[in-house]
């Protein structure tokens, strides 16, 4: 039974996918012993540091390094952003790196940095994003760039049609990625023509090439090696400046090794940010809960660079919409991809309308989705099929109530929503974008698919039988129809005599083994304190859809750190900035708060699997659960307290002012 | 780490200290603490130069000449290349970098390396023999309780302690007592799995 295509075996064929197992490199990290890049120490190795640029917007006028260059034990000094580099030495957003040195220590290199003097023409800076822009000044001025409008249906009469409407404002702010081992590497040079480069990334493959193209050498010159990486996010696929600057210092120092790795306040300002996404939202009903009409005005900062869009309303095809982009060009720092890039920040804006939407309509929200599922196509089916088993396991049904109903002041309210993310993304070559499984099990699977069946041409003559005879079970090559006509695993392989089998795997490639584009549901329980306007997770269900899974554990190990990484969003996390200085204030782990173990309450995840699901093949399962939390948890906030905290994350000072305004409104929303 | 009581210090209060620091910035750069008598107690002062320095890490005595102001977790990374604690806020805040220091949990980024002299030093590294698992790491794996595993060593000493206290802990305990560390990729799940298996270990007799 030779197979002479790529097929993912049958259910009662699998061995080891679908079981659970433990993680490969689980003991070695669990034991301490992993090496990640931050822990090499090699011989003779120099220590990096950087002198940043303070100001959010400036010119580099000139640079002095020659008191550094006499220091005892600096080594090596790199002027990585001088007054002829970039646009006449612009610098567009505080802590970017303006000189570089290695030293024997990394105090010695600290002092080095301080004895640099920089001089700057400081320029006007933006770093604040959430108020609403305003639309006339934005088409005259050059950082606010209107950058989409799109009309979808007749968005004018539906509105007219609409009985019910509801018009509020939504939103997430920039955030870092604050992965836990920071951004560097430790660069040396062999010989002269050779660098060889450890260094933290998300991409293996393609890093190497991206730093000989820095430094204009070749790329087969430049070996890179990673036992280990500390946490990505996104934040870790391309190359930094500071990546370069070690590779030029070891260069200056003779080639000896380099390490530079930064420290934890530059790391949250400058090494990851996520973009920020506000809007004001419009949108319209029939009474019966029909979803007839969207209209959204958004807004939000991709720092520097050309803005990007809005995906809004996000998964729902609303039938009727008019919408409009203003992309915020600032000083806030250079944005990257963050797991599900733009995903959970549409999904807030999205949900939280519709949630109050219902709510307005008096409709319990699972009844508004379910009335409208057919906006959810192509995905419908299993967006309803997961609500059905979320709201077995949050009991959805016996806990809802209407919003504000258990509302007394003092006393903390529990209260509950659900949330539906989507996610779609092409295959790619690093570890980003929710490919690896994908693009990993499928290679693999492939390659081994390849080597069975050379094997078997090999060792068919031993047991006298043709190739198309033989199957591969239990650990022994044998003869499909006659079972004691068998070979051990050792005894086929030693058929191979002194020539191995070498084969290669490949994704994309040959057969229908991967899929993208999944449907996820979320539901949080949560209780607020309305006296200190303190958010409290109880609990959180996630049920999701991702093919077939290879490897359930980490399958849901992904899931629940997802949802955590969302109750972090969703409660404490932002990069908060001071439009006086241009800088981040809270450029440390006490106040970019993390959610702890004690936060996250109690966490239930499904994965749905089984007919229906596993023929869809392998999909990385990533990014998409990071999609719902914040809107999940910013929904059952608004359940709770009967008003909308319209911006995350939900923290007690705005929780407090939402309060605070719906009680000067004489009412609640 | 709330629970635990704090390290003891080198006994110099700030009033001391800054009479001493007026004496020392006279004397010359020598090697090794000087001893000056304060108060009628002796105090050894360090530095201002490079001196050498012991710790006892794992087991084992390991010594470098090394400036004072290096903390105790960059002397054992950088000098010694013990590199299960980690180096992530630096500031006493995520836990990454727990040790056991004479039996009690420390942050060694919040050290310095020349306070830890003369005490036992236990690392996530020295937890278990090259090639075998400690318990509380074995419980880790099986619960699937590290993804990126950069917090992991600092929370397998913090779980460590934190069992051997409170042998059946509550939520409420896990909560409080874990909370000195932080994760970034969501791995809390797991470590309560950890900490749940951990506990049924013990009631049994194991661990």
């Amino acid at each position: 039974m030779a197979e002479n295509t790529y097929q993912w075996p049958d259910a009662s064929k699998r061995k080891l996918i679908g079981k659970r197992m433990n993680r490969v490199d689980g003991p070695v990290k669990a034991s301490g012993r992993a090496k990640y890049t931050y822990d090499l120490v090699r011989p003779n190795m120099l220590y990096g540091d950087s002198v940043k640029c303070p100001y959010a917007h400036a010119r580099v006028k000139s640079i002095d390094t020659s008191a550094a260059e006499k220091m005892p034990g600096v080594k090596a000094v790199h002027v990585i952003h001088g007054p002829d580099d970039g646009a006449k030495g612009e610098v567009f957003w505080a802590g970017t790196d303006i000189v570089a040195v290695a030293a024997v220590d990394e105090p010695t290199a600290r002092d080095a940095v301080r004895a640099i003097k920089v001089e700057y023409e400081q320029l006007p800076h933006l770093v604040l994003n959430d108020k609403e822009p305003n639309l006339a000044e934005a088409e005259k001025s050059e950082l606010y760039k209107v950058a989409s409008k799109e009309t979808v249906g007749d968005p004018n009469s539906a509105f007219q049609q609409s009985e019910v409407t509801h018009e509020g404002y939504y939103g997430s702010p920039v955030i870092t990625h604050c992965c836990l081992e920071t951004h560097g590497s430790v660069a040396e040079w062999p010989d002269k023509d050779h660098l060889f480069l450890h260094i933290s990334t998300q991409n293996v493959p393609g890093i190497g090439e991206q730093v000989a193209k820095a430094i204009d050498m070749p790329a087969s010159n430049v070996h890179v090696h990673q036992d280990h990486v500390g946490g990505g996010f996104g934040s870790k696929l391309g190359l930094d400046p500071w990546g370069v600057a070690a590779a030029q210092l070891s260069k200056k120092a003779g080639g000896v090794p380099v390490k530079m790795m930064l420290n934890r306040a530059t790391e949250l300002e400058t090494a990851g940010c996520r973009p920020s996404a506000y809007a004001r939202v419009k949108v319209g009903a029939k009474k019966d809960g029909t979803l007839l009409a969207w209209e959204s005005y958004a807004w939000g900062s991709g720092g520097p660079g050309a803005p990007g869009s809005l995906a809004i309303p996000y998964v729902w095809k609303v039938p009727n919409q008019q919408k409009q982009y203003v992309g915020v060009v600032n000083h806030i720092g250079p944005s990257r991809a963050w797991r599900a890039p733009n995903h959970p920040q549409m999904c807030v804006i999205t949900m939280g309308a519709l949630d109050d939407l219902a709510a307005k309509l008096g409709m319990d929200t699972f009844d508004f989705v379910k009335k409208n599922i057919d906006l959810l196509d192509p995905r419908s089916k299993i967006y309803s099929e997961e609500l059905d088993v979320a709201n077995d396991l949050m009991q959805w049904k016996a806990r809802w109530h209407p919003r504000g109903d258990s509302d007394t002041l003092g006393i903390p309210m529990e209260a509950i929503s659900l949330q539906i993310g989507d996610n779609q993304y092409p295959p790619d070559s690093a570890s980003g974008g929710s490919s690896t499984i994908g693009g990993v099990s499928s290679a693999t699977f492939r390659a081994a698919t390849d080597a069975k069946r050379q094997l078997i041409a090999k060792v068919a003559p031993a047991l006298n039988a043709q190739p198309a005879d033989l199957e591969v079970a239990d650990g022994r090559v044998r003869v499909a129809s006659d079972a004691s006509r068998s070979l051990s695993w050792k005894e086929a392989c030693s058929k191979l005599g002194a020539q191995t089998l070498t084969v290669r795997g490949t994704n994309p490639g040959e057969g229908d083994l991967t899929n993208s584009g999944v449907g996820g549901v979320q539901m949080a329980d949560v209780s607020v304190d309305t006296e200190t306007g303190i958010v409290k997770i109880n609990k959180m269900v996630a049920v999701q859809d991702c093919g077939l899974v290879i490897s359930p554990k980490q399958a849901e190990s992904q899931v629940l750190g997802a949802m955590i990484m969302g109750v972090s969003y969703a409660l404490y996390e932002e990069k908060v900035m001071d439009q006086t200085t241009g800088t981040m204030l809270n450029t440390n782990m006490d106040n970019y708060r993390l959610a702890g173990i004690g936060d996250v309450g109690e966490l239930v995840v499904r994965l749905m699997t089984g007919p229906g699901y596993d023929e869809r093949g392998v999909i990385g399962i990533g990014e998409p659960p990071t999609v719902s939390p914040g809107a999940a948890i910013s929904n059952a906030v608004a359940n709770a307290i009967g008003v909308r905290v319209p911006f995350l994350p939900l923290t007690p000072d705005r929780v407090l002012e939402a309060l605070e305004k719906a009680q000067g409104e004489g009412g609640r929303a | 780490m709330s629970d635990q009581d704090s390290p003891k210090d080198s006994g110099i209060s700030r009033r001391k200290f800054l009479k001493i620091s007026a004496i020392t910035t006279s004397a010359p750069l020598v090697l090794g603490p000087t001893v000056l008598e304060v108060e009628g107690q002796e105090v050894h002062v360090f530095g201002p130069g490079k001196v050498p320095i012991a710790l006892n890490v794992n087991g084992k005595r390991l010594t470098a000449n090394l400036e004072p102001r290096f903390t105790l977790l960059d002397a054992l990374r950088e000098k010694f290349e013990v590199t299960g604690p980690k180096r992530v806020c630096d500031r006493g805040t995520c836990g990454a970098c727990t040790v056991l220091l004479d039996n009690k949990l420390v942050y060694a980024c919040s050290v310095l390396a020349i306070e830890a002299q003369g005490k036992q030093i236990v690392t996530t590294d020295g937890l278990a023999p090259q090639g075998q698992l400690h318990p509380v790491s074995a419980a880790f794996v099986d619960n699937d309780a590290q993804q990126c595993g950069f917090c992991t060593p600092g929370f397998v000493m913090a779980t460590k302690a934190f069992v051997d206290k409170h042998p059946n802990a509550t939520p409420d305990e896990i909560a409080r007592g874990l909370g000195g560390n932080f994760c970034r990729c969501g791995t809390y799940a797991g470590i309560k799995g950890a900490v749940a298996q951990l506990s049924g270990q013990q009631q049994k007799g194991g661990a």
